[in-house]
């Protein structure tokens, strides 16, 4: 099965029985601005074996998303709605002690920056072993072993005497592996990855990326990969949802979303990649204005104040449905799909384009 | 580490020799400070007071002066110009009482202080906090002397519950030692809880937003486990170097007022005594002492902020 045939039999399938089914999520904090809506409504699936990117400027949401799956933006000052039903248990809802014992074990996470991510006074082999521990009863040395077996799954030479080291010790990509061989220590049927290139040069992103791929083929786990680098989410993603100002604006499969794209928004953040196979731009194409304030987000469609083609139906939210013909293929706009092919098309190639 | 022993002692030799000097001086500088003219009476004839000065050495340029009291300090025959007795002897008999107060009071405070300092930590905003937020600004700002006179009045005067100061060598009797330390240490803790707690407190908060704490919690750890293992771990490093120079004032003779109040007899009180009557020898030994403490003790912290921290390395 090629790649594009396999993304969309996945695409297909989700419905039936999903990994991970999150339905209607919101979360809102509190904060002295007022409460801020983060997460608005977001629904999406996972299947086992599926990498789903969240692709967003920062502040859409996007991360939140990932981290409230886990229970980790629980707090006095926010609050939750919705559902996200994984292995039978809604993780929304679920206890504190109930979500303890997923996380790490059956949903792990790996975070943006790994120079940080780790305890720096604990050594590497100590923080793996803490964590298969505390889900498993297995002696230390065993663990420790285990430990050892992870880091050279990850590719980290002479893992024996890592295990002894301690964060500062390590390079950048060499802390990011053991961040991945501490989320793939008890075998997670889903991986939650932040942004986990981002702190990263490109040599050790690909690298990175790599092991994820790998750990999808040799566990068959799910991927939600959280990144606003579009290069990175054609690179490794099944399946791609794209958020704006706490919504998911648009949702498809990799190919749906790179070549017939549906939301000006996706248009402009597909503008504004460098591309070495074109003309070089004297400048790079850019989104203007900034994403709204989600404490006082503009009625009607969010993109609306940032978008040239918006019209007078924009100041109705537009909801998020099938619009361009495929099932799985999801967007929020008012505009007809045919239209939406003419105006994407700026100089040659997909960009956001300007107010006729 | 050799380098770092040798710079070491070199620095403590620096800061001793500064401290000394400038103490010297400062006597010098006092009005009223001739010790002869103190030392022959009131009532003295010019004679008596010139008689003095040259048997003392007073009448000697002050560089020579400086010298010969470093001298005799360093042999052991410094005498105190009051009751011209010998100053290192005057202090051997305090120091079992300023050492039961300091080593005492330091554990005390040392627990207190990271037990209401996790617990403010943890109920960050609550009722407890609060509580333990107000218990601290009353107990920095309320000076020893009274919290000592009060807790005097009170405990030992009205109610009898402890002894009305005084000292009682551990060596004559534990039992009655402890009865006799309980208020000092008490009271001398107070100032070091309330201020240890606060930068516990604020030290918790600012690294439980730390990246890695968030990490840990993404692993399913418990959350006890990351607020000890993780949060208290790297949070207690700073209050492990503001203990040991706490610790090497109180020892050096720095805890002057609560040893007055409760008339311990220790280090701190002679000094206390000593400045009164501008009796410089034992002000400059005492003084010399508490830096002594102080330079070994941050080199001793620095030790251990190696050990507590892998990304420190001595120099």
């Amino acid at each position: 099965m090629s790649d594009v045939d396999r993304s969309s039999s996945l695409a297909k399938s989700g419905g039936r029985n999903p990994l991970l089914a999150v339905e209607d999520l919101r979360v809102a904090f509190r904060t002295e601005d007022g409460l801020v809506q983060a997460v608005d409504g977001v629904s999406f699936h996972v299947d086992a074996g599926e990498v789903l990117a969240i692709v967003g400027e920062s502040g859409s949401g996007k991360s939140v998303t990932g981290m409230t799956l886990l229970g980790l933006t629980r707090s006095h000052n926010a609050r939750f709605e919705g559902r996200a039903a994984f292995g039978g248990r809604d993780l929304v809802g679920a206890s504190d002690d109930e979500l303890r014992r997923i996380r790490g074990a059956e949903i792990a996470m790996v975070f943006q920056d790994p120079m940080t991510g780790l305890n720096p006074v604990q050594r590497v082999g100590k923080q793996i072993v803490e964590q298969i521990r505390a889900h498993e009863d297995v002696s230390k040395d065993a663990a420790l072993e285990r430990a050892r077996g992870l880091l050279e799954r990850v590719g980290i030479p002479r893992p024996t005497e890592r295990l002894r080291a301690y964060p500062h010790e390590l390079s950048g990509g060499m802390r990011q592996r053991v961040m991945i061989a501490m989320a793939l220590s008890c075998e997670p049927r889903l991986l939650i990855a932040d942004e986990p290139t981002t702190a990263l040069d490109v040599t050790i992103q690909a690298q990175i990326l790599e092991e994820v791929r790998r750990m999808r083929e040799e566990t068959s786990a799910g991927v939600i990969l959280i990144t606003h680098d579009l290069g990175v989410v054609a690179d490794v993603a099944d399946r791609v949802a794209v958020m704006y100002a706490g919504q998911i604006v648009e949702q498809g499969t990799l190919d749906e979303l790179f070549y017939d794209p549906q939301h000006p928004y996706t248009w402009g953040l597909l503008g504004s990649i460098a591309r070495v196979d074109r003309p070089r731009p004297t400048r790079l194409p850019a989104i203007a204005g900034t994403p709204p304030s989600l404490a006082d987000p503009p009625h009607g469609c969010r993109f609306r104040p940032r978008c040239p083609h918006a019209f007078a139906q924009c100041v109705e939210l537009p909801p998020l449905e099938a619009r361009a013909g495929e099932a799985g293929h999801l967007d929020r706009c008012w505009l007809p799909v045919a239209e939406k092919r003419e105006k994407r098309r700026v100089g040659g190639q997909i960009g956001l384009g300007e107010a006729a | 580490m050799t380098r770092f022993v040798v710079r070491r002692l070199c620095s403590m030799a620096l800061v001793l020799f500064a401290i000394s000097v400038l103490t010297f001086l400062i006597f010098q500088a006092i009005p009223n400070g001739d010790p002869a003219q103190r030392m022959a009476g009131r009532l003295s004839s010019p004679e008596t007071v010139a008689a003095i000065r040259r048997t003392w050495g007073f009448d000697d340029p002050l560089w020579q002066q400086y010298l010969t009291t470093m001298k005799k300090i360093f042999t052991g025959e410094v005498i105190s110009y009051t009751q011209q007795v010998n100053v290192l002897d005057e202090i051997r008999k305090g120091l079992p009482a300023t050492l039961s107060l300091a080593i005492g009071a330091g554990i005390l405070w040392l627990v207190l202080g990271v037990l209401f300092g996790l617990l403010s930590a943890v109920r960050a905003g609550g009722l407890t906090d609060r509580g333990l937020t107000v218990l601290a600004m009353v107990g920095v700002s309320t000076p020893v002397f009274l919290l000592g006179a009060v807790a005097l009045y009170f405990l030992a005067f009205k109610v009898q519950l402890f002894p009305n100061g005084g000292y009682v060598p551990l060596t004559q009797n534990p039992a009655d030692w402890a009865y006799h330390m309980i208020l000092p240490w008490l009271v001398l803790s107070v100032l070091y809880v309330g201020i240890y707690s606060r930068v516990l407190r604020s030290n918790m908060l600012d690294t439980m937003s730390d990246d890695f704490v968030r990490t840990a919690r993404a692993k399913g750890i418990s959350e006890r486990r990351v607020l000890v293992r993780h949060v208290l771990r790297n949070s207690l490093i700073p209050i492990v170097s503001l203990w040991s120079l706490d610790f090497a004032a109180v020892i050096g003779g720095g805890a002057i007022l609560t040893e007055s109040v409760f008339n311990l007899q220790g280090v701190g009180q002679y000094a206390a005594e000593s400045i009164q009557q501008l009796d410089v020898p034992p002000v400059m030994v005492i003084v010399m002492l508490g830096a002594f403490f102080v330079v070994v003790l941050s080199a001793v912290t620095d030790v251990l902020f190696a050990l507590l921290d892998p990304r420190i390395r001595l120099t």
